[in-house]
């Protein structure tokens, strides 16, 4: 049953991400707010399939990669629907809409295994620690965007030749301030995601903090991001050098979510998740 | 047969010595409708004068003499010799005048593709002629089209989309740096007209204030109360850099006055709050390498004057659309003019008839049931000789009307009476204010 939504919610998606394309391309109005409306409706299939996933389960639907991923382009979805609301930047979607069904059909491509749901992937926090954190990095990928727009208009005007995107783009002023709230969202649900996250490994394991690699590499970006909202509000970064900087922090986040379960050894790494080991 | 024709001029067939002698203002508009209506033969007619072209626009079933006594007209109006006016002169017929006014109203023929005014001249010469009852049903309907399309152009293609003036271009430019410009302040550095022309357009997007400063005073007070502003002396630019957002500069300062250095302290002090400086002067007034601080951004007449050449090249590219949008729009109207003759006009009444008689046939046969073949004949019979008797008035009248001048304006009402073309209804609704 899950599996018909997790197609629907692909095919929709990439229907969105081609009228996102074409209204970037045709600037055509029309296109763009059917668009949204049908992001709307892939979101509600995406979140129809979670719960479903959840009930199936008993626990969080991110368990391997597979899962995660889907899971991944569901927040960053729903980040991406919470922002437009408050910042209504249309050409937002061109950009977001590609890349979380992109993410989909990697999923889709990663066989499905049976997962052993052990006792503690039931726990409330568990659910609280995933769903912020994952919340927290679609944001952040709100963010990233919000950056290298900014990157690419900048580029435009003080090179002084006003190319194509020069027109889709919107100011300066307001990717800066969509680069800026996004970070202090993301920053925030990432704190939640860790703090909950600590007390889901004291009743696990015991202990709040074991220096797992995940939690090594998260507290790093955590780190970089703090140090970015710390320059902007007391230094008063903004513009180019905070696009950069979000940039930067976004790889070291990347790395954090994929990088460190796959080449590390840890008990978020998705080979123990698995259940085949006791962390 | 009736004939469109239309005799002008414009920036490109004569130069504006010429023009100059050829167009009129309002005073002389009175004189000129009058004279040109008052030819012989001249059905309808409208006169448009700008400061870039002469357009007569009339209907004519007369056309070689009607022509000669208008452009004898206009060489005794603008003391110009005959042989000296006639090859600046155009004289388009028919679809070739109905493409032409289609593009005039399109500004697609004007010096500066997609420019908005002509729009307006055009509506202000239709009201004219209206005025003067010179002009009737084809140039009323072929204003009306022009207007719709010339609407439907503006929207549909971008070729009033990229702005063509520096000091547009420039405006524009601040709004994609500061999103909003409600609320942002502006200094201007010296006064020109491009400077204040630019200061104007900032005013109509709703800025905050205007900060004048001027190497003569009591030059800066006269500026700043034309823009409801304040003046400040040269002296305090440092000091208003700190809180202002846009700098016009246009002083005749040989060395620049803005230094690189200078608008960097600034930049720490202003917490990197993006500036942007509108640099019109000659030499610049500006340090060049103020466009390398970040947040800062720099344009000089140059980069103005490059952004404004590419736009028109843009909006030629969006015009190539718009061609083909007059094309359409040729081919509809000429059809349209057809139908302004007696015998389609009758034959489309008659078979409008017609069919009303069948369809209404069909449904009452179909209800009554069997009837014997002289019933149904009687019925028949019935119907065509009602229609017959109806139409038998409208259609003398009409034959009547055939020789007369009045003869378009009736087929006109006839038409919209009977809604014999009901794809163009929408047009004569639409009541031109």
């Amino acid at each position: 049953m899950g599996i018909v939504f997790f197609k629907l919610t692909l095919i929709v998606y990439l229907i969105a991400s081609a009228g996102y394309l074409l209204f970037i391309i045709k600037k055509n109005k029309k296109v763009g707010y059917w668009s949204h409306r049908i992001v709307l409706f892939g979101f509600a299939l995406n979140s129809i399939y979670l719960v479903l996933c959840y009930y199936q389960l008993g626990a969080v639907p991110a368990l391997n990669f597979k899962a995660s991923l889907s899971f991944f382009s569901w927040a960053i979805i729903a980040a991406y629907i919470i922002f437009q609301i408050k910042f209504r930047i249309m050409v937002l979607g061109s950009f977001v809409v590609p890349f979380a069904a992109f993410l989909m059909i990697i999923s889709s491509t990663i066989p499905i295994s049976t997962i052993t749901v052990r006792p503690i992937f039931k726990s409330f926090w568990l659910l609280l620690h995933v769903t912020t954190s994952f919340l927290g990095n679609g944001i952040f990928v709100i963010a990233f965007i919000a950056g290298v727009m900014y990157l690419i208009q900048e580029h435009q005007i003080k090179s002084k030749r006003l190319g194509a995107f020069y027109n889709r783009l919107p100011s300066l002023n307001s990717l800066d301030s969509l680069n800026y709230n996004a970070i202090n969202y993301g920053f925030l649900l990432l704190t939640i995601g860790m703090i909950t996250g600590s007390i889901v490994a004291q009743g696990a394991h015991g202990s709040y903090w074991r220096w797992d690699p995940k939690e090594v590499w998260s507290l790093i970006t955590w780190l970089c991001y703090a140090a970015l909202l710390h320059q902007r509000m007391a230094i008063g970064w903004r513009g180019r050098r905070s696009a950069l900087m979000s940039i930067g922090c976004f790889f070291i986040l990347i790395f954090t979510f994929i990088g460190v379960n796959f080449l590390m050894e840890g008990y978020h790494s998705f080979e123990s998740l698995k259940g085949n080991q006791l962390p | 047969m009736i004939k469109i024709v239309n005799i002008g001029m414009n920036h490109e067939t004569a130069p504006v010595e010429l023009r100059e002698l050829v167009t009129f203002g309002s005073q002389d508009i009175d004189h000129v409708m009058n004279a040109i209506s008052g030819i012989k033969d001249i059905k309808e007619s409208i006169v448009l004068s700008t400061c870039n072209r002469v357009e007569i626009l009339f209907t004519t079933d007369n056309e070689k003499d009607v022509r000669e006594a208008v452009i004898e007209f206009l060489s005794h109006f603008s003391e110009i010799k005959r042989e000296k006016l006639v090859p600046t002169l155009y004289i388009y017929n028919d679809q070739e005048a109905i493409r032409h006014i289609f593009r005039v109203g399109a500004s697609l023929d004007s010096l500066i593709v997609g420019e908005p005014q002509i729009l307006g001249q055009l509506k202000d010469a239709y009201r004219i002629a209206v005025d003067h009852k010179s002009s009737s049903v084809i140039l009323n309907r072929l204003m009306h089209r022009t207007f719709s399309l010339a609407k439907k152009i503006r929207t549909e293609t971008g070729i009033a989309g990229f702005p063509v003036s520096i000091s547009f271009a420039a405006v524009e430019l601040g709004k994609k740096i500061f999103g909003d410009l409600q609320g942002k302040k502006v200094l201007l550095i010296g006064a020109g007209e491009m400077a204040e022309l630019a200061a104007t357009y900032l005013l109509n997007n709703r800025i905050d204030k205007i900060l004048v400063t001027n190497r003569t005073f009591s030059r800066a007070m006269e500026l700043a109360d034309q823009f409801h502003g304040k003046a400040i002396s040269f002296d305090e630019i440092d000091d208003q850099l700190l809180h202002v957002d846009i700098v016009i500069t246009s002083t005749a300062s040989p060395e620049p006055i803005i230094s690189s250095n200078q608008v960097r302290k600034t930049m720490r002090v202003r917490k990197n709050s993006p500036l942007f400086f509108i640099d019109i002067a000659v030499p610049r007034n500006v340090e060049p390498r103020v466009n390398e601080i970040e947040n800062v951004f720099v344009y000089d007449i140059d980069d103005l004057k490059g952004i404004v050449d590419s736009n028109i090249g843009k909006r030629k590219g969006e015009a190539v659309k718009a061609e083909r949008m007059v094309d359409e729009e040729v081919i509809k109207f000429s059809q349209w003019l057809k139908t302004l003759d007696v015998v389609p006009t009758i034959v489309a009444l008659k078979d409008k008839c017609e069919k009303i008689c069948q369809i209404e046939l069909r449904k009452t046969l179909f209800s009554l049931g069997n009837l014997s073949p002289e019933q149904r004949k009687g019925v028949e019979n019935l119907t065509i000789s009602i229609t017959k008797k109806i139409l038998n008035d409208p259609i003398v009248f009409l034959k009547r009307k055939g020789e007369r001048s009045s003869r378009n304006l009736y087929l006109d009402v006839a038409r919209k009476l009977f809604n014999l073309d009901p794809d163009n209804e929408d047009v004569d609704t639409k009541n031109y204010k």
